[in-house]
């Protein structure tokens, strides 16, 4: 059978049929013990089981899904990947996840698609110039690429962008990215999957947890819908759904669910090489590979964990986009989905022991987590083998909602989750 | 669109309507010390809870807070309750 993928096996394949591709991963039945259990296969879940394996040797162990694998928001985002933020902390744990996506389609043999093709933050007056001049100065002091464009540059890179005088916010120019782009993010949770699977790790589909155990105050494992599993170490990875599970074992969240709509329009030729975002119109869009441009904007104001959207967002975003490149105006749309996103206060994810001895989350990612999945997993991992943070995680544990020693990066970046 | 019930204007759009926050929580009495956790449970765990929920909302026209009660997971709307108190 043929497990690894490359352009020999693809010919070869080809030739006889595709009768010997071996599954991407295996479905084994749970074991009654690990050493430790992740619950939920989305991005962060899958990589953290993978870093688990390959960075410390511990290959015991257990992701569980209530659904499918990478059904949640790994399956329902825009796919945008970028380390644009301003406070140090922030950059350096998503230029870790940059960094780690640069490589990962060799790492894991599995082509993810990363495509640096640049992000432009747009920029509409003045007064915003001078913002994006100071986040383009914090950017490049952390040492993330970031360049203040005029409005020429925009045009050269952009050209499909409404740039009439006469536009409700006149473009004044941009935060450039180059390194920022898009990824496919079904194969970031796939691939993360296989090559987990490959180093021994269990991922079981439909299997959702219905209760912790405790001992001592300790949590020992979960029940699940396929039975007891015991744990040394539980690891949540849940985003949307981890108030559910913090109810469940008795701790509190700083975290409000809330649905984040996304949307695709039929294919058509290449129009737009790049990522752009304009806060003011709180829409931004790409274009996938496929040809469909790929569009999203802000939350919708009303707490939900129905996966589906409201309309004045919809609205919202749709006149922004249309006043952003006008051109736009006509094209149809093919699909439109929500996924539940859990918003923190100060728009910063949480990592780290939930409060209860054995029980560790990640999630807080709000409506930035795919960007960070590599990160997310990689620090998460390190969380659950050692006990303790590493030095990249620390900003991030719950504690700085008592210390007070937010990572605002919603009112310092302007990015909204 | 979904309408919400104003206690006071009735059913209008949910545009208009400001999610303010969950309802129940109790601001820690000031005449004694409050540490650090108080103050953070306080100002930022929340329940978010799934399914019947309970929050402040304001209509913003006409400016008034009230309580919605809601089903989180099928956004129907349960009732509202209005937080002003007749005069003694």
């Amino acid at each position: 059978m043929t497990s690894k993928y490359s352009a020999f096996s693809v010919l070869r394949e080809g030739l006889r049929g595709q009768s010997g591709w071996c599954k991407a991963w295996r479905s084994p039945k749970p074991k009654a013990a690990y050493d430790v259990v992740i619950i939920g296969a989305g991005g962060h879940g899958l990589a953290t089981a993978y870093y688990l394996a390959k960075n410390h040797g511990i290959t015991n162990v257990a992701v569980i899904e209530k659904s499918w694998l990478g059904g949640g928001n790994t399956g329902r985002n825009t796919t945008v990947i970028r380390s644009n933020y301003y406070y140090p902390a922030s950059s350096a744990l998503y230029g870790l996840s940059m960094k780690l996506y640069k490589n990962l389609s060799k790492e894991l043999n599995y082509n993810v698609m990363f495509s640096q093709r640049g992000m432009l933050v747009l920029a509409h007056s003045e007064p915003e110039m001078e913002m994006a001049a100071r986040n383009v100065n914090a950017m490049q002091l952390n040492g993330a690429d970031a360049i203040l464009m005029d409005v020429a540059d925009v045009r050269k890179k952009a050209p499909l962008l409404n740039f009439s005088k006469d536009a409700r916010f006149p473009i004044h120019g941009a935060v450039w990215q180059g390194s920022a782009g898009t990824g496919r993010h079904d194969a970031v949770a796939w691939g993360y999957a296989r090559a987990a699977s490959a180093l021994g790790v269990d991922i079981i589909q439909n299997c959702e947890v219905t209760e912790f155990i405790k001992e001592a105050g300790r949590v020992c494992g979960v029940e699940t819908t396929l039975g007891p599993i015991r744990a040394d170490a539980v690891g949540a990875a849940v985003a949307g759904h981890s108030s559910v599970l913090a109810k469940l074992a008795g701790f509190k969240l700083p975290i409000t669910s809330y649905a984040l709509q996304a949307f695709v329009t039929e294919a058509m030729k290449p129009v737009m090489d790049t990522v752009a975002f304009s806060p003011a119109y709180g829409t931004y869009f790409s274009q996938s590979d496929k040809g469909g441009l790929v569009i999203g904007g802000a939350l919708d104001r009303v707490p939900s964990y129905g996966q589906k959207g409201n309309l004045p967002i919809q609205e919202a975003v749709l006149s922004g986009l249309v006043e952003m490149a006008p051109v736009l105006a006509k094209v149809k749309l093919l699909r439109h989905w929500a996924g539940i996103v859990d918003v923190t206060p100060d728009s910063s994810p949480v990592i780290g022991p939930s409060g209860i001895d054995g029980l560790y989350v990640n999630c807080g990612w709000g409506t930035g987590g795919f960007k960070a999945i590599p990160a997310g997993g990689y620090l998460f991992a390190h969380l659950l083998a050692n006990g303790t943070h590493h030095e990249f995680s620390r900003p991030f544990d719950k504690d700085r909602f008592v210390t007070g020693r937010l990572i605002d990066e919603g009112a310092a970046s302007g990015i909204a989750h | 669109m979904q309408l919400f019930p104003c206690p006071f204007c009735g059913l209008r759009s949910e545009g208009e309507f400001h999610f303010a926050a969950e309802a129940g929580k109790t601001r820690p009495v000031t005449t004694r010390d409050v540490n650090a956790e108080e103050w953070a449970a306080y100002l930022f765990d929340q329940k978010n809870e799934k399914g019947a929920t309970r929050e402040v909302w304001t209509h913003l026209p006409c400016a008034e807070m009230f309580i919605m009660s809601r089903d989180s997971v099928t956004m129907e709307v349960l009732g509202t309750q209005t937080l002003r108190k007749l005069p003694a």
